[in-house]
């Protein structure tokens, strides 16, 4: 397993998960309209030191998910149940104050668009001292000296000039950087990242990614990466869980992942990635439909539609049971009922990569 | 910053130009004249013609334009047909109690249509929201000088806790230095003076400052109700600042942006002269000042005060854009 492959520094309780999502569901209701269930009954755990991926495209709950782990939801129209546990304690139905001293101290978010989610009329170094100031017992000397550290740490140049400057005044890569310096302002054991490049150009990816990436090895965070890019799940995560219409229908272990998938949606998500090692000219192949063309899970596999494999028995109807999330051999999971097959290969083949 | 200013400042010579040829020309539209207003219905053609003569009024209108532009630069306008004082006298003897209803007007505006504004938007959908969208509309939809003979009635003549009309009590002998009463008062230490002049500007004040507050009050509730739902609201969240810093530091500042502008313009406007309100309340400002002239045919105080008028309203709308900047570093001009 690769979580013992990064040493995590600082962390003293290893292998006592962060995290812990168990059932959770989020369900929106507007008034005069049916209510819909964003994310439905997902479970998943992080330990410290350990990135692990939430995989789906636009709509599938992802962000969702992450926004009622910080508790950042809407109050109004928004039913939150299952369980949220931040190192053991239960975060859903905790006070305002208490998730406000948690957030941005313990657990911190970073958003995707940098542009939006700084406030244009505050220069950044408030914005990086304020949370500072709130968590840590400094004064106000002592908080800028220290944003003035953290900028530098992210790899923005001249930080002291930059603490006066205006986000309108940064590049895209730049806002993301100071985004992530407020994040990691107070060292939190849990770090979010909710699509932190979709934003940026790739080289600006690449560098963003890799900053994530250290700071992993360096505190032992432990890092939520969520995002519909598979480039970023194979550069940075350890587990992955994918998500359709709110539920997780597979989860593995990176290597295994990208060498075996096994739901048909995860291989379709592989298949539509264009490889620079492929043969020239070779098609790729869309998943067909959209993410529109679902059934609920109660009637069925979700993305049934969709699907090359589905036959009769994906539908409740015929098999008279939904869908279950069931054991896939060790470290996976799976939701489906035709998987992808492989012919058997020796054990330590496909994982041979395993090892970083 | 000095460019920006100067650049505002030139603009203000094409402007003048050309509002003061079409206030000359529709001056002279008008039917009647100065010397119809001034002799009475019954006067000779001789009585009229040797008026104008004396006020230069037979000359071709180009040669009368000319004479009048070569003395306004030097801020003379000529003396006012209807009392024979100077223009630009007047003007400053007006100007300061425009100036001071004015204030008083977008004071009472800001200071409730702000918080108003503000707890509408938290208390969304509430009895209280509700509530001031409707008092709003009903604030911008109420005329002006229906509201003031209202407010008159009720507190000055009926009830009579407040005085309705003037500027002053004449039985105060108040010492002038400004014009403006209230810190003439505050000045020479005269406290009854000042405090009588502050409460002939209450129902004046209200009156003139409903259509402001009305508008702040809306403008700041959907600009509230915009902002929370920002990122950068929920990023303030998610650092888990305290609720009031959030609210200080994210919320209110942005929300205030277009609320600034608005305060600008309604300022802009009211310090043009509030005819019907000052009609009303008989208060010596420029809008009564201008309503009385135009009776009198008095083209040397319809002139002058609405050029300077003109410059006042430009002035403070460059004082607005540079404020502007300061609340938005987005905007700010180097």
């Amino acid at each position: 397993m690769s979580i013992e492959d990064l040493p995590p520094h600082g962390a003293d309780r290893t292998g006592q998960p962060v995290l812990e999502v168990d059932e959770l569901t989020v369900t929106f209701t507007r008034r005069g309209e049916q209510s819909t269930r964003a994310v439905d009954g997902v479970s998943f755990a992080v330990a410290p030191g350990e990135t692990v991926g939430l995989v789906g495209e636009s709509g599938c709950g992802k962000s969702v998910t992450s926004l009622a782990v910080m508790g950042l939801l809407p109050r109004r129209g928004v039913q939150v149940g299952g369980s949220v546990r931040f190192d053991g304690h239960e975060l859903l139905g905790a006070s305002d104050r208490t998730l406000r001293r948690l957030r941005g101290a313990d657990m911190a978010m970073v958003f995707q668009d940098p542009l939006s989610s700084l406030n244009p009329t505050v220069p950044i170094g408030t914005q990086v001292t304020e949370v500072l100031l709130e968590h840590r017992d400094m004064s106000r000397k002592e908080a800028v000296d220290e944003a003035t550290r953290l900028l530098d740490r992210v790899g923005i140049p001249d930080p002291a000039r930059r603490l006066k400057e205006y986000p309108h005044q940064l590049s895209g890569g730049m806002r993301q950087r100071a985004l992530i310096a407020m994040a990691l302002a107070c060292s939190p054991r849990l770090l979010i990242a909710d699509e932190p490049t979709t934003a940026l150009d790739v080289t600006i990816q690449a560098q963003i990614l890799e900053l994530l990436k250290e700071l992993v090895v360096d505190t032992g965070t432990a890092l939520v990466m969520i995002t519909h890019d598979l480039g970023v799940v194979a550069g940075l995560c350890d587990r992955v869980h994918v998500m359709y219409a709110g539920r997780i229908i597979e989860s593995a272990d990176r290597h295994e992942l990208f060498a075996r998938p096994r739901q048909p949606y995860t291989g379709g998500l592989l298949a539509s990635v264009p490889r620079l090692d492929g043969p020239r000219g070779a098609p790729l192949h869309p998943i067909r439909g959209s993410a529109r063309d679902v059934i609920p899970w109660a009637q069925g596999c979700a993305f049934a539609p969709r699907c090359d494999n589905a036959q009769d028995d994906c539908l409740t109807e015929v098999s008279g049971s939904t869908v279950p999330l069931e054991y896939d051999g060790p470290g996976r999971e799976l939701r489906c009922r035709h998987p992808l097959s492989y012919p058997s290969t020796p054990a330590g083949a496909t994982a041979s990569g395993a090892a970083r | 910053m000095l460019r920006f200013i100067v650049r505002r400042l030139l603009q203000l010579i094409p402007i003048l130009l050309g509002l003061s040829v079409l206030l000359f020309a529709w001056l002279r539209a008008l039917p009647g004249g100065p010397a119809q207003a001034a002799l009475g219905e019954r006067a000779t053609p001789e009585a009229i013609a040797r008026y104008n003569e004396l006020f230069g009024l037979d000359q071709p209108l180009i040669v009368q334009y000319l004479r009048f532009l070569g003395r306004a630069v030097q801020l003379d306008f000529g003396n006012s047909s209807r009392t024979g004082r100077p223009v630009t006298e007047e003007f400053l003897e007006r100007m300061p109690g425009t100036i001071e209803l004015t204030l008083f007007a977008m004071v009472f505006a800001i200071g409730v249509g702000i918080p108003l504004g503000y707890l509408a938007a938290r208390k969304h959908g509430s009895w209280l929201d509700s509530a001031s969208v409707i008092g709003s509309l009903l604030g911008v939809a109420t005329p002006v000088f229906f509201l003031a003979y209202l407010l008159r009635l009720l507190f000055a003549v009926e009830l009579g806790w407040l005085p309705g009309s003037g500027r002053q009590e004449v039985r105060i002998d108040a010492t002038r230095i400004t014009n403006f009463y209230v810190l003439d008062g505050v000045l020479t230490r005269e406290w009854d003076a000042a405090w009588d002049a502050f409460t002939h500007l209450v129902l004046p004040g209200i009156a003139l400052g409903t259509i402001p507050l009305a508008i702040i009050v809306r403008i700041t509730r959907a600009s509230v109700l915009d902002v929370v739902n920002e990122d950068y609201v929920r990023t303030a969240n998610a650092k888990g600042l305290a609720t009031a810093t959030v609210r200080r530091r994210h919320v209110v500042r942005n929300a205030l942006l277009p609320v600034s502008t608005t305060i600008g313009l309604q300022t802009g406007l009211l310090l043009s002269g509030a005819v019907l309100t000052e009609t009303v309340f008989a208060f010596g400002g420029v809008g009564s000042a201008i309503f009385e002239s135009i009776f009198a045919r008095d083209f040397a105080v319809l002139q002058g005060f609405i050029l300077m008028l003109a410059v006042v309203y430009v002035l403070v709308n460059l004082l607005v854009d540079i404020s502007y900047g300061l609340l938005d570093p987005r905007v700010r001009v180097r």
